[in-house]
């Protein structure tokens, strides 16, 4: 018989994860709305290629089947590699990256729990540098037709010419690298066709759905407000600063926000409890960090988006963060250990 | 009064179901004392009470039956007038399933008082007053049993600010204070008005969590009449918020004066003291009244279809109180205590004591065993949850990993062990296990390292004996042999009569002079503490020594052989 307290609140990881997939859908919502179906397709192949590789990993590692596939944690990975892959990316690669998450970042360090590194994360690195074409290769905004989408993911890449596009943040930079077609932000920022109102046709709603989702998380209080505030206010107040000291090179705040994969990033990829910082003042250093290396790498990188690096290079100083980051316990929060 | 005061948080908390309506219905009632009451000898915190009757003499109720064993220890009575059949091991109420030592007795049913006196502790000196209350074995009510009269003093000021009393009574399940409150609010009071005068206190706050009206109002209205009495308004009940454990010591006083008395420190240092107010109430049965600590207010509540609170004398068996109280069929368990915090008991047949606020009965289907155990997953929920402002996790990891100087490092030692951790853990981690593991490894280590110390002084000692013994041995030699050549060199003296040339007379003072320092050293190290003692001296360490003689003695049943 155990030892006090004799009960528990209610609470388990299962429902954790599954209310992190729930706060996914209005994003994905949008998703589709404005890019198609295909991204459903993608959450299928990786969901049941996350939860096969879970199961074997288990059974390998002789670990309770059940118990730890029904924890929710692999299909919260399988979405965020879905979500941040392009959705008409060939199935193999969504495939292989929810392999590589699962059984290398995920199982081989130790398994639920253990991971230094996001593996959502490693997953699109990976590809990224393996694959750096068809990790660009990104539906045009509203060329919706499923039947495209679905012959794209499973074989015939050859009609992709008509349905894909390079993502906003990626048109951009490559735009302002080539000095041929140099253009002004302004102008280019004008061309509503791709880049919407603010962060791109169709992108920002996706992010505005993050976004909701996000505040639901906060609600639920399954994130504190650190990470999300500190992520945004960094990439908001770096991007700014450039803007406003160059506004013909740098992209303002309003575009860096609502583009890409930040939102995303906001809410479900730097918030990842395992592989972040744990302390409040933490929350906020890492946060932080992974928005300004975020901004670097997509302004200054070669790579479409920079979220994915900086994160892994922030999950690498997280433990040292905690460390330095420690809060002062009961008592000692001055010297005197009188009132704050 | 209440709406005045201002109030502070402390960090983390939770709020489990509550569960207090089912017992606070009825009245307190007595409860019958159990054919047999035991009652252990050690039912405090610090030294434990040497046995003062032995079986078969009768005692009175009231009268001690184990003596305090220096200042930090408290007297235990016999609660009611018999006989003592035993003084001997019996299964205490802990976890462990130890035994210790107590007196068993039986009852004569007549109930008859010692002889009762009230103390003048107005005419009576501090420290008079504080070893009144030790013999007097008052201790703290709250569950932690620490002896009252160490806690009475008022510290390098020699008057504090606050004098708490705590009423917030935060563990689900547990009335017993809520209850006293609110029929012996008055009495309760008169307690605190002796406290505050031995305390030099400016004001007394009394928290009570704001679940608990009925008690509130009842303790106001007490408060109003003390206050009109006295002239002022030095005693006010506050009601603080509902949220666990806003009853633990350092929380209430957070919550009540903003002061955060860090672990190691005494409170008294900030100018607070805090005391239960059932405390408050054994205060002035002892001092007014004459009347030693010998009986509380117990709670049975949980898997009991008549949870009820009862005043119940010490010794009395836990069994014969759950059978008051009509306990369902599907109980499996008896817990002392809140099902936060609560001790589960080896047994049901285990005396009350001084430590008891609750027998919580339990069931599978009220504490239902914890789902299975998940890996930790940083999700901080527990860091949220800890009222020490604590990592908790990063305790677990490190505890876990047997890391424990890093445990350390992150304050395992200031973790009060609440539980509202492991109560809100998504994955289900026994969380506080952990960190009593820790803790007693910590502890058992510090031990053992204490051991080795000693054995190696001990050895450094001997080394040292050893080779004054040799110095000395062979001094003796060099003055035997000194010796037997003198007689032979007078024997040829004698025989020649020449003078003692200069040259043996200087080797004879080298020996003398090594014969005094033997001498010297010899006399340097003999133990002197236990010699030339005063008669009163001896009679003591006699006396101490027959006392180890006799709990040996009893003890020696109870000890395996191997022992």
């Amino acid at each position: 018989m155990n030892n006090s307290p004799y009960f528990l609140k209610p609470a388990s990881v299962q429902s954790v994860m599954l209310r992190v997939l729930v706060a996914l859908l209005p994003g994905i919502a949008a998703y589709v709305w404005f890019f198609g179906a295909g991204i459903l397709v993608q959450i299928v192949l990786a969901s049941v290629t996350a939860l096969v590789a879970e199961a074997v990993m288990l059974k390998l590692r002789g670990k309770p089947l059940m118990l730890f596939l029904s924890d929710g944690s692999a299909l919260v990975t399988a979405w965020l590699i879905a979500l941040t892959f392009p959705s008409i990316a060939p199935w193999w690669l969504t495939v292989l990256g929810t392999l590589l998450a699962i059984v290398v970042a995920k199982h081989l360090y130790g398994g639920l729990g253990q991971n230094p590194f996001n593996p959502a994360m490693v997953a699109f690195a990976l590809m990224i540098v393996a694959y750096p074409l068809l990790m660009s290769q990104w539906p045009r905004v509203d060329a919706t037709d499923f039947a495209v989408q679905w012959q794209a993911i499973f074989g015939n890449r050859q009609i992709l010419d008509a349905v894909t596009m390079a993502t906003p943040l990626d048109a951009l930079r490559t735009v302002l690298r080539d000095p041929e077609q140099r253009a002004m932000i302004g102008g280019l920022l004008g061309t509503k066709a791709t880049f919407g109102n603010v962060g791109g046709k169709g992108w920002e709603w996706i992010a505005a759905g993050y976004f909701l989702g996000g505040l639901y998380l906060l609600q639920q209080r399954i994130i504190t407000w650190h990470m999300p505030a500190a992520f945004l206010a960094t990439l908001c107040v770096i991007s700014g600063a450039f803007a406003l000291h160059d506004p013909e090179r740098f992209a303002g705040p309003g575009f860096q926000l609502f583009t890409g994969g930040a939102m995303l990033a906001a809410f479900f990829i730097v918030t990842d409890p395992v592989s972040g910082a744990t302390t409040p003042r933490g929350k906020l250093i890492f946060a932080g960090g992974a928005a300004v290396l975020t901004w670097i790498i997509r302004t200054f990188g070669a790579y479409p988006d920079g979220i994915a690096f900086a994160v892994l290079l922030m999950n690498i100083a997280a433990p040292l963060i905690d460390m330095y980051t420690q809060p002062p316990v009961f008592g000692h929060k001055d010297k005197r250990g009188g009132p704050p | 009064m209440s709406a005045l005061q201002r109030l502070f948080k402390f960090h983390g908390g939770v709020k489990p179901a509550y569960n207090k309506e089912a017992s606070t219905g009825l009245p307190i009632a007595v409860a019958p004392a159990s054919t047999l009451l035991v009652i252990p000898l050690h039912q405090s915190i610090g030294g434990m009470p040497r046995p003062l009757v032995k079986a078969g003499e009768r005692v009175l109720k009231g009268q001690r039956i184990g003596g305090a064993d220096g200042n930090a220890s408290s007297a235990v009575h016999a609660s009611t007038s018999g006989t003592v059949v035993a003084v001997e091991m019996r299964l205490m109420p802990h976890t462990s399933g130890l035994a210790a030592l107590c007196v068993v007795i039986e009852p004569d049913g007549r109930d008859e008082w010692m002889e009762r006196h009230p103390f003048d502790y107005r005419s009576a000196s501090p420290t008079q007053t504080r070893d009144y209350l030790r013999d007097a074995g008052v201790v703290g009510l709250g569950g932690a049993v620490f002896p009252t009269h160490l806690k009475l003093n008022p510290g390098k000021q020699g008057k504090l600010d606050t004098l708490v009393l705590n009423g917030a009574e935060c563990e689900p399940f547990i009335t017993c204070d809520d209850v006293l409150m609110r029929e012996r609010a008055e009495t309760i009071l008169k307690g605190a008005v002796i406290m505050r005068e031995l305390l030099a206190a400016g004001q007394v706050l009394i928290g009570i969590e704001d679940n608990k009206p009925e008690a509130i109002a009842a303790m106001e209205i007490a408060a109003r009449a003390v206050n009109q009495a006295a002239g002022d308004s030095a005693m006010k009940v506050v009601a603080v918020p509902t949220r666990y454990p806003a009853g633990g010591a350092k929380q209430l006083i957070r919550v009540l004066t903003g002061i955060e008395v860090p672990h190691g420190k005494r409170s008294t240092d900030y100018g607070v003291q805090c005391f239960n107010v059932g405390t408050a109430y054994a205060v002035y049965e002892a001092i007014a009244l004459g009347q030693p600590l010998l009986s509380r207010i117990v709670t049975v509540a949980g898997n009991v279809s008549g949870a009820r609170n009862y005043e119940v004398l010490f010794g009395t068996s836990m069994r014969d109180l759950i059978a008051l109280c009509d306990p369902l069929p599907d109980s499996d368990r008896v817990i002392m205590g809140g099902p936060m915090m609560g001790l589960l008991m080896p047994s049901d047949d285990v005396p009350v004591v001084k430590a008891t606020n609750c027998v919580l009965v339990g069931s599978k289907k009220l504490f239902p065993p914890p789902p299975p155990e998940m890996p930790c997953i940083r999700c901080g929920e527990c860091a949220k949850a800890c009222p020490s402002d604590l990592q908790p996790f990063e305790m677990y990891w490190f505890s876990r990993a047997r890391i424990f100087g890093k445990a350390q490092e992150y304050n395992l030692f200031d973790c009060i062990e609440c539980g509202c951790c492991a109560y809100v853990c998504p994955s289900h981690i026994p969380l506080v296990d952990y960190y009593r593991f820790a803790k007693s490894e910590i502890w058992a280590r510090e031990i053992e390292k204490e051991a080795a110390d000693v054995a190696r002084e001990r050895y450094e000692f001997r080394l040292l004996r050893e080779e004054r013994e040799k110095q000395e041995k062979a001094a003796k030699l060099a003055a035997k042999t000194a010796a037997g050549r003198e007689k032979a060199a007078a024997a040829l003296a004698e025989a020649t009569k020449p003078a003692a040339t200069p040259e043996e007379d200087a080797k004879k003072a080298l020996i003398a002079a090594a014969l005094e320092r033997a001498k010297a050293q010899k006399e340097q190290v003999h133990p002197e503490n236990v010699s030339n003692l005063t008669s009163e001296q001896q009679a003591e360490v006699d006396a101490i020594e027959a006392r180890r003689a006799e709990i040996r003695e009893m003890a020696k049943p109870h000890l395996r052989q191997d022992d």
